[in-house]
């Protein structure tokens, strides 16, 4: 009885795709309407992040970044849902989800600052996105409040925050859900599950077979999606964005994804836990090979655009990188200033030390 | 001019900001139709609309994300923790995000969040429900820790913790909820947060004190009084940040301290207060700083709680030990 029950819970969530890896429509019913030009923003939002990943990854090896989570091989999952949001929209990152951030507003040397922790990489003015979370599952239950406060405010916004696989685990995870399930709160939560936690695969964090079904858990709706298919991402978040600002609740969306990258630039060697065999497959799923096939089939995307495009990126990484070198190293003094609205008694006498120490 | 029990304040001073800002918003498990388990919102979802005053699903953590991500939007949160010994559940939402907002956004966003929650032994509650944990939080820079002993500090005191733009941890303690009353005017005012009270003026010892303690150090002084010992008993209020000018003043004009806490010796904030007046004060002391303090055990199982906190009588041998030594 209780696996027949299993087994028809898991047969809801089947994953929905809209172009196979030759870059052919297979769901022909479900293409969103993008128009050309639409189409051709998010492959160059595409290409654009996987030359500033790179970039990113090298610059790290060279000491010019800090923390940086690589994200080659989630362009699909982190742009395509990016792109069914309206600028007003807040989003809840996880430290990996610099992209989105960047797609929203965030300035590139932001986002480098952030990386080599600078405070002045957290301020986020003229955009409604936190900081890139470290806490894995804090995003969420912040995302189910910022989602309450919208719906309070009447707007006609929702909030997406992201995890990973492993983050799945977390209780936070679970109360995010629940809390904006019981709520009807308009919320996103979008879980990449780019198969590793670190070194831990996916198998070992569940016996649910998809993260999706654990929208069931909340009451909410969920949907698996084969995230290196940017056009399957888009379609699912636009869907859910509706669904959440007609006051239908969140969605919880599970997106199949793979990091060709290492967790981190800190320490972590992938080839401890993955092998080539096993690389090869998601290779040819690659979201920009299989969107690229299909621009062009269209006849809208040249090599020379995309040339274009990787130039861009490469000039604006090496402006953003100058303009972070350029930004003048913090004091401790300032450090004081920005513990709260008002400084209590003991940071009123450090902040005193700490500035005569500093004019020496 | 009104006579009311702590819990009467404390009830009186949020439909006072729920009135003044319609940002202001209450939540936490029963606060809503069922006012409470103490009874502190009772009738305010009333009055203010389910809205303004509601029940949450009952997960901590999910409370605490929801007063950060309600924060974010425009509002002003007073969220409730149902016993503090809960706060485990939402350490993350209170030490490891609220407390931080300001800071790791670089200036641009706040977490104007008040965290009230009960605490403290006395009326022989089920584990985990009397545990002194202010420590855990006065540890955490970024947040402040209001602990009240009267009716009148109440009100005052969570009216300016409401209004901070910056979190706060309001703590009340259960015993003191309705054991006595006191005179609370009926308008709004303010008590600044971080500033000590001289509740008892003395001029041979100094003891400095918090919440049900401060009734037990009161006490201690009339029972040292009989003995022509002026005891100056002052009550932090705030027991993070730490109102030291107050505090140093006292014991440079007294040239003894002592500092008592519900807490175990090895918890609570004595030890920093301790610590303050010797790096601060040392050439006024006669005596060393003593410490009155629970015993380093998990917090005492009902029936021995009695025995188990610190009271008048421990106050006051402590206070004569110090005056003799």
């Amino acid at each position: 009885m209780a696996e027949k029950t299993i087994e028809a819970v898991e047969n809801k969530f089947e994953t929905f795709q809209i172009l196979n890896e030759d870059g052919k429509i297979v769901n022909e019913d479900a293409v969103p309407e993008l128009s050309d030009d639409e189409l051709k923003e998010l492959m160059k939002r595409m290409v654009y992040t996987r030359v500033a990943d790179q970039r990113a990854v090298s610059l790290g090896r060279q000491g010019r970044l800090g923390f940086y989570a690589p994200v080659a091989g989630q362009e699909a999952s982190m742009l395509g849902s990016h792109f069914a949001l309206d600028k007003e929209d807040w989003i809840a990152p996880g430290y990996r989800d610099i992209p989105q951030l960047i797609w929203h507003g965030y300035p590139l040397s932001k986002a480098y600052l952030f990386s080599r922790g600078h405070y002045k990489g957290g301020q986020m003015e003229g955009i409604n996105v936190l900081m890139p979370q470290i806490i894995i599952g804090a995003q969420i239950v912040q995302a189910a409040g910022i989602a309450l406060g919208l719906k309070k405010k009447n707007k006609e916004n929702v909030v997406i925050t992201y995890t990973g696989d492993g983050g799945a685990s977390q209780g936070d995870f679970y109360e995010g859900m629940n809390f904006a399930g019981a709520f009807n709160a308009p919320a996103i939560f979008v879980v990449q599950n780019n198969q590793y936690a670190i070194s831990v695969p996916v198998e070992k964090q569940s016996a649910a077979s998809t993260v999706a079904q654990k929208a069931v858990a909340a009451g909410i709706e969920g949907i698996q999606v084969d995230g290196m298919d940017v056009l399957a991402v888009y379609s699912a978040t636009k869907k859910a964005r509706d669904n959440a600002i007609s006051g239908n609740g969140p969605t919880l969306i599970e997106t199949l994804c793979y990091r060709y990258g290492p967790h981190s630039l800190s320490g972590d060697d992938p080839t401890r836990y993955r092998t080539d065999d096993e690389n090869d497959p998601w290779e040819k799923k690659d979201p920009l090979v299989r969107f690229r096939k299909y621009l062009e089939e269209k006849g809208i995307w040249s090599e020379d655009q995309e040339n274009e495009i990787v130039e861009q990126a490469k000039a604006d990484v090496k402006a953003a990188i100058k303009e972070a070198d350029e930004t003048p190293r913090q004091k401790v003094s300032e450090l004081i200033e920005i513990m709260g609205n008002e400084l209590g008694p003991n940071l009123q006498e450090q902040l005193e030390y700490y500035r005569a120490k500093e004019s020496k | 001019m009104a006579e009311m029990t702590m819990i009467q304040a404390i009830t009186e001073a949020m439909r006072t900001e729920l009135k003044n800002d319609e940002n202001v918003l209450l939540f936490g498990e029963d606060v809503g139709h069922y006012g409470g388990v103490f009874r502190a919102t009772s009738g305010l979802q009333e009055e203010f609309g389910e809205d303004r005053v509601f029940d949450t699903p009952l997960a901590e953590s999910g409370i605490g994300g929801l007063a950060i991500g309600l924060g974010l939007t425009g509002f002003r949160p007073i969220m409730e923790i149902q016993f503090f010994g809960f706060l485990f559940e939402v350490m993350d939402g209170v030490a490891g995000q609220m407390s931080r907002t300001h800071y790791r956004s670089g200036g641009h966003y706040s977490s104007p969040v008040t965290i009230r929650a009960p605490f403290g032994g006395g009326v022989k509650t089920p584990e985990l429900h009397s545990d002194s944990l202010e420590g855990l939080i006065a540890q955490t820079p970024g947040i402040s820790v209001v602990i009240p002993s009267t009716p009148y500090d109440a009100k005052g005191l969570l009216i300016s913790a409401i209004r901070s733009n910056d979190p706060v941890v309001f703590l009340e303690h259960m015993k003191l909820y309705r054991s006595f009353k006191g005179e609370v005017p009926d308008e709004e005012y303010t008590i600044e947060i971080g500033k000590a009270d001289i509740k008892r003026e003395g001029t041979d010892i100094t003891i400095v004190s918090y919440g049900a303690m401060v009734h037990e150090a009161l006490k201690a002084a009339d029972k040292l009084a009989e003995e022509d010992i002026n005891a100056e008993v002052i009550d932090l209020r705030t027991v993070s940040p730490l109102d030291l000018e107050t505090i140093i003043e006292s014991v440079k004009k007294t040239n003894r301290a002592m500092v008592v806490q519900e807490a175990q010796r090895q918890a609570g904030v004595a030890a920093t207060v301790s610590a303050e007046i010797s790096e601060r004060a040392i050439l006024h002391l006669e005596a060393p700083v003593g410490r009155i303090a629970a015993p380093d055990t998990v917090y005492a199982f009902a029936s021995d709680e009695d025995a188990w906190l610190p009271n008048a009588e421990d106050i006051y041998e402590k206070a004569k030990e110090t005056i003799e030594f």
